[in-house]
């Protein structure tokens, strides 16, 4: 039963990044791309996730870790970066 | 495995998988930027959550419980919003034009705090009168 959930969500993760792949070679403003590759980054540690689920080890979290901070610095130094021209004032 | 707890972590994979992609098709269909935020920010967090909610849940049962999903479900919730703000406030600063009109006057010379002068750039920021009052 949990592998057909997981073949389901393994679907639906993949169909969202390819909209977000979308949304990032379409954007019409760089803001756009900028949330469309945070939203990959979600995307992709849902799919290590599941990943980890479907194969019973948990020596993938620390890769989801990672991601999940590397995307959230990405983000906001680039935000900081448009703001004020300047990533540390 | 216990069928029940088979039963929650199937549900809670399958509305994880639901939620990111309603969050995703959001960032398609919606209109503008600001609309757009909506849905990367609320839907795919509530996706992500659920994802890490059945995870613990599998791993707790099966004897190995892991500290890491709680870690990178409360960094994940904690940056979101902080995510999303940064990027409105960016968008607003960029694009000064379309959203002037449709925000309501704050009765400060610049407008909005985005639109301040970085610290130290303009002095006479700090002699802003309306300022003073906090």
């Amino acid at each position: 039963m949990i592998a057909y959930a997981l073949t389901f969500s393994f679907a639906a993760v993949s169909i969202a990044l390819m909209l977000n792949l979308y949304r990032l070679a379409k954007g019409p403003t760089v803001m756009d791309r900028v949330i469309a590759v945070d939203t990959m980054v979600i995307n992709v540690i849902a799919l290590i996730i599941l990943y980890g689920i479907y194969q019973g080890t948990t020596v993938y979290f620390e890769a989801a870790l990672l991601f999940a901070m590397f995307g959230f610095v990405s983000t906001v130094a680039y935000c900081r970066f448009i703001l004020r021209g300047d990533v540390i004032e | 495995m216990n069928p029940f707890v088979e039963f929650i972590v199937s549900a809670f994979v399958v509305i994880g998988g639901v939620f990111l992609l309603v969050g995703s098709f959001g960032m398609i269909k919606l209109p503008d930027l600001m609309s757009r935020l909506h849905a990367p920010t609320k839907a795919t967090t509530l996706g992500i959550g659920s994802a890490l909610i059945a995870s613990v849940v599998f791993f707790a049962v099966a004897g190995e419980f892991s500290i890491h999903e709680v870690l990178i479900a409360f960094f994940l919730f904690l940056t979101a919003p902080i995510t999303a703000h940064f990027v409105a406030k960016a968008y607003m600063l960029r694009h000064r034009d379309r959203v002037e009109g449709q925000l309501p006057d704050t009765r400060r010379r610049c407008g909005w705090s985005t639109y301040d002068p970085a610290p130290g750039r303009e002095s006479s920021e700090a002699a802003d009168p309306v300022d003073g009052r906090g």
